[in-house]
C-alpha cells in the first residue's frame, strides 16, 4: 500500500495517472450544444434482432451463469465467423468469451506476464493497455508509431524502441485512435521480429470488421504466429453493442485456459443476456454491419475532405472509426480546449494516446452526418 | 454497391445534401455527382424532391386519411382509366393499385375532417367505376417517407471515450 490510510490504493494502482481524456470530458459535461468527435463507441443502435434476441433470453428467464468459457452454441458460431479471416480455432478448446475485449486484454495482462515483464505496446494505442500492463506489474515499453509510416507498427519503430528485449507487444490494427491498418506485407515484418526475438503477440482486432480498403489480415495466420498470438475481438465495434459488454479471446488451448483461470475467479462468465444477443448478431445481422460500414465509409470520406479544404493534413485512415490528423496548433491540448470553449465541438488530443500521438488530434466520424457537417463547419470557422 | 446506387442511397436520405457534400461522401468531385443526378432525373428514376413535414407541427395540422376502394372494370374501362381521374385530385396524396381486399389505396389530405368526408362521399364516390370506400383517419404519424418524427432521446453517448 501507498499512503496513509488502510484503505490508501497500491502503489502499482497510484501510479497509473487519470485517462487525458478525463479533463475534457468534465468540461463538456457543463457545456450545453456540445458536437462531439470524441466518442470511442458507435452512434447506430444494437441491431434489432439482436436486441430482440437479449430480450427473449430474459422473458425466458435465461439468466443463469453459463460456461466459464461463455455457451457452447456462441463457441462455435464465433469460431466459424473467424474463418472469414482465416483464423481456424477450436470452438471447444481455443476460444473464451469475455465481457468485452478489454476484459480479454485484461485477463491476458495478468496471465501473461510476470512480475518485471516487460509489454512492447504500438503507440498511440487504446489507452487502457499501459494500464493493463501496470496492473499485472509488468514494465510497459512504449513502442511509437508515425505519421510518415501511417502510423502502421514497422520493424524500425521496434528496434528503435528496444523491443527486441520484450516480452509481449500489443497492438490495435485497425487503429483506435489513428484508423491506422496493417497490410499484409507490414505484418510480416513484425511477425518476424516477432519470431525473431521469441516474443508473444496480443493482437486486438475489435475494429477489423470496419476495414475500408483492402480486407483485414490477422498476425495470426502467418507462419509462426499462430503458437505466439492471443487475438482479441468482440461485438462493441462492429455490431454496436458496446454495453452489452461482450468480446472474445482465440488463442492455443494452453493460453486460454491460462486466461480462463483468471476469468474464472473474477467474472465467471460473460453476462448471459449478451451471448445470447450475440449468436444472433453472428447469425442474422451481417447486413446490418455491412450497411454500418457503408455509413461509416461516407463520413470518413467526408471528415478526409473537409480537412484537406481547410488545408489540415491527415493521412488517410483506411479503418476503425477515426481520423488522425495534425493539429493546427503546435499543443494539441490547447486546440482541444480552446475549440471546446470556442465552438463546443469535442476531440481528444493525441497524446491521450501515448507517444507518437503527439500533435494530432483523434475525430471520431460515429455520429450523423449533420452533427459531422456542423462540426466541420465549426472548426472551420474557429481555424478562420 | 456502385457510384449511382450510391448516389441514390444518399438522395433517399436527404435531397437536399450539397453537390459537394455528395461529392466528399463518395470520394468524387462535384461535376461527377451533378452528372449523375442530371442522369438520374432525366431518366425519370428521381421523379422529384419534396420537404417530409412533420403534420402535428403544422398550424392548422392537416387531417390525413387512407381511403380504400373497390371499382369494377368494363370493357371500356381499365385500372389506368380510373386511375387517371383520381390522380388528376389534388385532395389525393398518393394513389396506388394494390392486391387483396380493395384496388386503389388513396393518401387523402385536407383541412378537416369534414373537407375529407365531403371529398370521399361527393368526388370519389360517385365515380361510376367505385363500387365502395372505405375511410380510415390517420390517428397519429410516427414515421413519413422513411423520416420518424419525435423519436429521438437525441445522442445520450458520453462526448468523450476511449
Amino acid at each position: 500500500m501507498s499512503g496513509d490510510g488502510p484503505l490508501a490504493p497500491s502503489e502499482r494502482v497510484a501510479s497509473v495517472p487519470e485517462s487525458g481524456i478525463r479533463k475534457f470530458f468534465e468540461v463538456a459535461a457543463e457545456m450545453d450544444d456540445v458536437v462531439s468527435l470524441g466518442v470511442g463507441e458507435p452512434d447506430f443502435a444494437t441491431p434489432y434482432r439482436a436486441r430482440e434476441a437479449a430480450i427473449d433470453s430474459l422473458q425466458r428467464g435465461k439468466t443463469s451463469y453459463t460456461a466459464n468459457k461463455g455457451m457452447a452454441a456462441l463457441r462455435e458460431r464465433i469460431a466459424d465467423h473467424v474463418t472469414r479471416y482465416d483464423l481456424d480455432y477450436d470452438p471447444d478448446a481455443e476460444v473464451l468469451v469475455t465481457a468485452g475485449a478489454s476484459e480479454a486484454i485484461d485477463l491476458a495482462f495478468r496471465a501473461l506476464v510476470d512480475p518485471g515483464d516487460t509489454v512492447a505496446i504500438a503507440q498511440p494505442s487504446y489507452v487502457s493497455y499501459e494500464p493493463g500492463v501496470r496492473f499485472a506489474d509488468g514494465e510497459p515499453l512504449p513502442v511509437p508509431t508515425c505519421a510518415e509510416d501511417e502510423f502502421a507498427l514497422t520493424r524500425e519503430a521496434l528496434e528503435a524502441a528496444g523491443a527486441s528485449e520484450a516480452d509481449l507487444l500489443v497492438y490495435c490494427y485497425p487503429n483506435n485512435p489513428t484508423g491506422a491498418t496493417m497490410s499484409e506485407e507490414a505484418l510480416r515484418e513484425v511477425a518476424a521480429f516477432c519470431r525473431e526475438h521469441d516474443i508473444g503477440v496480443l493482437a486486438d482486432e475489435i475494429y477489423a470488421a470496419l476495414t475500408y480498403e483492402g480486407e483485414h489480415t490477422s498476425i495470426a495466420t502467418l507462419p509462426g504466429m499462430r503458437e505466439r498470438t492471443v487475438v482479441f475481438n468482440g461485438f462493441s465495434k462492429a455490431y454496436a453493442m458496446t454495453g452489452l459488454r461482450l468480446g472474445y479471446a482465440l488463442a492455443p488451448p494452453a493460453v486460454v485456459d491460462s486466461l480462463n483461470r483468471v476469468h474464472q475467479y473474477t467474472m465467471l462468465s460473460a453476462p448471459t443476456t449478451a451471448q445470447h444477443a450475440a449468436i444472433e448478431a453472428l447469425d442474422n445481422c451481417e447486413s446490418d454491419v455491412a450497411e454500418m460500414r457503408t455509413q461509416y465509409d461516407r463520413r470518413r470520406n467526408f471528415v478526409l475532405a473537409r480537412l484537406d479544404e481547410m488545408g489540415i493534413d491527415c493521412f488517410e485512415a483506411t479503418g476503425a472509426f477515426y481520423v488522425f490528423p495534425e493539429s493546427p496548433w503546435p499543443d494539441a491540448g490547447e486546440f482541444a480546449e480552446a475549440l471546446l470553449e470556442a465552438e463546443q465541438v469535442a476531440v481528444v488530443p493525441g497524446d491521450a494516446f501515448g507517444e507518437g500521438g503527439e500533435g494530432h488530434l483523434r475525430m471520431s466520424y460515429a455520429s450523423s452526418m449533420a452533427d459531422l457537417r456542423t462540426a466541420m463547419d465549426r472548426l472551420e470557422r474557429f481555424l478562420d | 454497391m456502385d457510384e449511382r446506387a450510391e448516389l441514390l442511397d444518399l438522395l433517399r436520405e436527404n435531397a437536399r445534401y450539397t453537390t459537394a457534400d455528395l461529392a466528399r461522401m463518395l470520394g468524387t468531385d462535384e461535376a461527377a455527382v451533378s452528372e449523375g443526378i442530371a442522369a438520374l432525373e432525366a431518366e425519370g428514376v428521381v421523379a422529384g424532391y419534396r420537404a417530409v413535414l412533420d403534420p402535428a407541427k403544422l398550424d392548422p395540422e392537416p387531417v390525413q386519411a387512407h381511403v380504400e376502394c373497390n371499382v369494377t372494370l368494363d370493357r371500356e374501362t381499365s385500372y389506368d382509366d380510373i386511375a387517371e381521374r383520381l390522380a388528376g385530385f389534388p385532395e389525393v396524396e398518393s394513389l396506388r393499385l394494390m392486391s387483396g381486399d380493395y384496388d386503389f389505396a388513396l393518401e387523402v389530405e385536407a383541412d378537416s375532417m369534414g373537407e375529407v368526408s365531403r371529398f370521399v362521399s361527393e368526388k370519389v364516390a360517385p365515380l361510376p367505376e367505385i363500387t365502395q370506400t372505405v375511410t380510415h383517419y390517420v390517428m397519429e404519424t410516427y414515421k413519413r417517407a422513411g423520416h420518424r418524427f419525435e423519436d429521438g432521446d437525441g445522442d445520450d453517448r458520453l462526448a468523450y471515450s476511449p
